[in-house]
């Protein structure tokens, strides 16, 4: 791998840069591999880049049936936390963070890490006392969380309707101040160039059709360019876990639905934080090019439609509007769909299916984005040791059975509930 | 914008009902294995295409009725009642 630097930046300048090397092959599918990652999104390529930094397995493919990237690492909102309240949930998404703030170094490729903080306004007594209990407990876990004031939101935050007469009053805000945005597809992009770089064979539009099974292991996949061996098979396809586990004769305890985002037209910078507010199922930040970046809820029915349709588009908009009225000028730009695999409490399964060689990462309700760099780690250790790290040792899918559900709303088994 | 068949009152915009899921689910008898238990409360086919479903016409005449729907689409294939009540498995 060549490396990025000032240097390389100056060179290729003077040159016109017309002699940059290509970021990674495009290798043809070899005959075997150790392992066969299935899913060329962030989680995929993250997979097989801590396959091969940490546990020296780099005879591996990541099989993609698109380009990378072009799924859901594509369509998020780019919002990276840790502010939960659940022991599992908040060890596992710090790790995620700590790997977040310095990926950019790791990897090479700037990603554009941008601690910017992530706010959750309060619009109750009932929810200031829920905000106050998740801060402590992220604090006991080690995380930074800090309660503010309607006050000190209000300086902080200058455009936001702080008004005692606002439709929905802002009564405080807990405060994540490691959290922010991270450039989406650049994950996609340093990932595989920093696996590619030390041999892992990334395979585009290659799809897979079936799962090989013999005497109760897996011993290969086929797929759109042919039969490829392997003993170990990572699963990470985002929205279409139940089709692939389904391949191998495994069902999984989700349902697949529609979640949509939107920006609106480029602005000046208005806005340094991420705020977000479940009262009114609202979320928004502003790109860096500019653009006010914003989503709500599900669209509340199964779906691989990879769309939505108008009355969310409408809530959205609407919440938008009633906590930042001067945003009424813009105009919308863009929306997109993306599908979310939904478990039955909320929280991803990443760890071992019943079949021996088959692992899986999945089922990220909509917080699959964050989660990139642990996803990854863990997913890898798990595929190489075929144990659980203890860091997603409590998300298998054994756990809906056994009673250990790892349901962070308290939701019930309602997966557009989450 | 979808607009939804409702059996008793017709095609009406889709902001009048609430989603209510799988409806190919059958709650299993009371001395079922707790492994049936598990399968109705957790696990779901999820196609990808064609699937039955629940809606609630909430804003409407209040009713529980079932639409099948094509997943990949939105499109509408079709709704119907769901009475007669559904026998439980044996």
């Amino acid at each position: 791998m060549k490396r990025y630097s000032i240097f390389s930046l100056v060179g290729n300048a003077l040159s016109g840069h017309q002699n940059w090397p290509l970021a990674w092959r495009n290798p043809s599918p070899k005959k075997q591999y150790d392992v066969v990652i299935i899913g060329g999104g962030g989680h995929g390529l993250a997979t097989a880049y801590y396959l091969a930094k940490e546990h020296g397995l780099r005879n591996v493919a990541v099989l993609e049936k698109g380009w990378l990237g072009g799924g859901n690492t594509g369509r998020n909102t780019t919002i990276v936390r840790s502010n939960y309240h659940l022991d599992p949930n908040a060890h596992f998404y710090d790790l995620s963070l700590k790997l977040w703030e310095r990926l950019s170094q790791a990897l090479n490729f700037n990603v554009m890490y941008s601690a910017r903080g992530v706010l959750n306004l309060v619009h109750t007594p009932a929810e200031i006392d829920a905000a106050m209990r998740r801060g402590n407990a992220m604090r006991l876990n080690g995380i930074d969380a800090q309660f503010l004031s309607r006050e000190e939101i209000a300086t902080r935050i200058p455009n936001l309707d702080c008004s005692p007469n606002a439709r929905f009053p802002i009564v405080g805000g807990l405060l994540q101040p490691r959290g922010g945005t991270v450039r989406h597809d650049a994950v996609a992009w340093g990932y595989a160039r920093a696996a590619d770089s030390l041999g892992v064979d990334i395979i585009q539009r290659c799809e897979v059709t079936g799962i090989r099974i013999e005497r109760k292991a897996v011993s290969g996949v086929q797929t759109t360019l042919g039969d490829i061996g392997t003993s170990k098979i990572g699963i990470a396809v985002a929205g279409h876990s139940s089709q692939v586990a389904a391949m191998a004769g495994v069902k999984l305890p989700i349902e697949s639905h529609v979640l949509q985002a939107m920006v609106s037209e480029p602005v000046k910078p208005v806005l340094d934080t991420v705020v977000t507010s479940g009262a009114v199922h609202f979320y928004i930040s502003q790109s860096d090019k500019g653009e006010l970046v914003m989503g709500g809820d599900l669209d509340f029915y199964n779906s691989y439609a990879q769309r939505g349709n108008l009355p969310m588009i409408e809530n959205v908009v609407s919440g938008c509007l009633a906590l930042f009225p001067s945003f009424g000028r813009l105009r919308l730009m863009r929306t997109w769909g993306g599908i979310m695999d939904m478990t039955m409490d909320g929280s991803p399964i990443i760890g071992k299916l019943p079949v021996s060689g088959l692992y899986m990462t999945g089922g990220w309700c909509y917080g699959g984005f964050k989660a990139t760099p642990a996803s990854g780690y863990v997913h890898a250790w798990t595929i190489a040791r075929d144990e659980p790290h203890p860091l997603n040792a409590a998300f298998t899918l054994e756990r809906f059975g056994e009673g250990r559900t790892i349901d962070e709303k308290g939701a019930g088994p309602y997966p557009w509930a989450h | 914008m979808m607009l939804i068949p409702c059996p008793y009152c017709g095609p009406r915009n889709q902001i009048e009902f609430t989603y209510g899921g799988d409806a190919t689910l059958r709650r299993p008898a009371p001395d079922a294995p707790e492994s049936a238990w598990v399968d109705y409360v957790y696990l779901r086919d999820n196609p990808c295409g064609p699937h039955d479903e629940l809606w609630y016409h909430g804003a409407g005449c209040r009713s529980w009725f079932k639409v099948r729907r094509d997943t990949r689409t939105h499109q509408i294939l079709e709704s119907a009642t769901i009475d007669p009540p559904q026998p439980a498995d044996p």
